[in-house]
């Protein structure tokens, strides 16, 4: 019990303090995951648009198949850019191993499923009679896909809250790609799982906090943005 | 301005249309009429082109609606739909109304000169500002009008656009449809259950049964010259008794009902099996037999008396229906098992083919 009470104390005055390390792992893992998210909802949102407004065979396969990924595991995924980005990899030669480059590969591949899949649903989710509506108004099949996003808007900023806490919570793909080199490839998870194991309980519960704001300040914003 | 073509539409197994064809002049106020499910929202959404036809045609201004995609759109462009649900979209009152203008590229200015218009026309240019969920049923049907006819359509297709509002709404939605097809000479199809409402707004109409379209008039030649017993019912003729022409001397016919020759204005001839069509609010009932104008006089049993709001429903033991005022029925004294007089002129009995 006064461990935990030490940490906390710990934890705070670091934060406080603005300890050097503490905010450059912060930083790091802000940037890896904002990328990742941007990357991802740029390809995937229109690639889950692309899916619900086409009929074409084995859709309801792929729409389980992408749902069933919602669950990948994210040492899968590491293991899986091990194997395509390690050295004597596929795509060894781009030299993203080890780099948060790399990481940000992981999360985009990790966040995929999720996003595809509840865009997917965030645009079936659109009535029926407001789509035939778009169509009525004279919209061309370009501007009813747009029409139709726009008004799925905030399922899909759910999608975007949902991937984006994935990602930022992950450690396992984290830990695999990147190798959790201090200064480099660091990020809250990774630094937590270390420092724990060596003990360093204050300043393990002090990242935990910092994750669990960035996690609640970046909700509040798009929540925020949501109810707009 | 629309030719609907030997229309066809199916769904599986299903026929939801059979054959139907249809011609809607340039300016009217057509309405088509019918039970739930019989159609008429199919028909709507065939001749909005949302849907395509399994076979037949649907010409626009003579040229073929269905023949490519780009046509479809163009000629989609000229029509707009107002349907049973106002589907808003998630955004504010003027948004709403700039969707079909934004679609066709309409600059800026001429878009805010249109949308204040529409909203002024609609009587909600107050608002503007307003986020859609935040209206009532009626005030978003009329915003839902409003983003119909800012584009400013030839043909204005309605689906039951008052199914869900209360009589007030209701008033103010048929206002503003006769003073759409009035002030902007626009073509209007409305498809409703109601058949006062299709009655009270209609230029011509159409009666939809099963999917076939069963008899296109007046509104007059639909509800007193109905052509078949399912027609009669649906407009409201609950006296339809079944019998033969007994004569006809020059256009004066003679049928007999329960035991009566009534007299009737018909071409049918002498022999001819018909169904005989009386509107119940055409029957008078009298304590005397008197000496009127009034050709037919039946001597009735009253079975059953039914208050109504401002009328009263008096049914006999023959199974006559007639409905007269309250003011009538208490200066008559009326009560079940009273002897009175069905009274109802030549020119009020249709005579349908049986």
């Amino acid at each position: 019990m006064n461990e935990i009470i030490n940490g906390l104390i710990k934890a705070i005055e670091l934060i406080v303090t603005l300890d050097p390390e503490v905010i450059d792992i912060t930083l790091l893992t802000l940037r890896i995951s904002i990328a990742s998210i941007l990357i991802t909802s740029l390809i995937f949102i229109p690639t889950g648009s692309l899916i619900h407004f086409h009929e074409f065979r084995g859709k309801r396969w792929l729409i389980n198949i992408i749902q069933t990924l919602f669950a990948l595991p994210t040492v899968v995924v590491g293991l899986l850019v091990f194997l395509l980005l390690s050295r004597a990899g596929p795509l060894g030669f781009l030299g993203f191993f080890f780099t948060p480059t790399g990481m940000v590969i992981g999360q985009v591949i990790l966040i995929a499923p999720i996003m595809t899949g509840l865009t997917i649903s965030a645009l079936s989710g659109v009535d029926k009679t407001i789509r035939d509506t778009i169509v009525s108004l004279g919209a061309t099949e370009f501007q009813a896909i747009l029409a139709t996003i726009k008004e799925a808007r905030y399922a899909i900023l759910a999608a975007v809250i949902a991937g984006y806490s994935r990602g930022i919570s992950e450690v396992g793909a984290a830990m695999m790609i990147g190798g959790n080199i201090r200064g480099y490839t660091r990020v809250l998870t990774t630094a937590i799982a270390l420092e724990t194991s060596m003990g360093n309980i204050e300043f393990s519960l002090a990242l935990g906090i910092i994750l669990m704001s960035l996690a609640f300040v970046i909700n509040i914003i798009l929540n925020r943005v949501q109810q707009r | 301005m629309i030719e609907v073509k030997r229309l066809s539409k199916r769904y599986g197994e299903k026929e939801i249309l059979k054959d139907v064809n249809l011609t809607i002049e340039r300016g009217e106020i057509f309405t088509i009429i019918g039970p739930t499910g019989s159609g008429k929202t199919t028909l709507l959404r065939l001749i909005d082109l949302l849907d395509r036809p399994t076979s037949g045609d649907i010409l626009f201004n003579g040229i073929d609606a269905n023949a490519s995609s780009k046509r479809r759109r163009e000629t989609r462009r000229k029509m707009s739909m107002l349907f049973q649900k106002p589907a808003l979209f998630k955004t504010g009152v003027y948004e709403n109304v700039t969707y079909g203008l934004k679609f066709r590229g309409i600059d800026r200015h001429s878009i805010d000169e249109k949308v204040k218009h529409a909203l002024d026309t609609v009587g909600l240019f107050d608002y503007a500002k307003r986020i859609a969920p935040t209206l009532s049923g009626g005030e978003a049907q009329r915003v839902a009008l409003a983003r119909a006819i800012v584009t400013e359509p030839e043909v204005l297709l309605l689906d039951e656009p008052t199914a869900n509002l209360d009589p007030i709404a209701t008033e103010k939605i048929e206002e503003l449809i006769v003073h759409i097809n009035r002030e902007y000479r626009t073509t209007i199809i409305m498809a409703t259950h109601d058949r006062i409402q299709g009655q009270r707004l209609a230029d011509r109409i159409a009666v939809m049964m099963s999917g076939e379209i069963v008899q296109v008039g007046q509104p007059h030649e639909i509800f007193y010259s109905p052509k078949n017993r399912e027609i009669a019912r649906f407009v409201g003729v609950e006296n339809i008794v079944p019998s033969v022409v007994e004569s006809n001397d020059g256009g004066l016919a003679v049928v007999n009902i329960f035991g009566s020759n009534i007299t009737v204005i018909s071409t049918l001839k002498a022999g001819e099996g018909v169904l005989v069509c009386i509107r119940p609010e055409d029957i008078m009932i009298s304590r005397e037999t008197g000496k009127s104008s009034v050709r037919n006089v039946l001597k009735v049993k009253i079975s059953k008396i039914v208050p109504l709001g401002p009328l009263v429903r008096v049914k006999t033991e023959n199974s006559l229906v007639a409905l007269i005022t309250r003011q009538a029925a208490e200066d008559l004294q009326l009560n079940a098992g009273d002897e009175v007089y069905a009274k109802f002129k030549a020119t009020s009995v249709h005579l349908a083919c049986g």
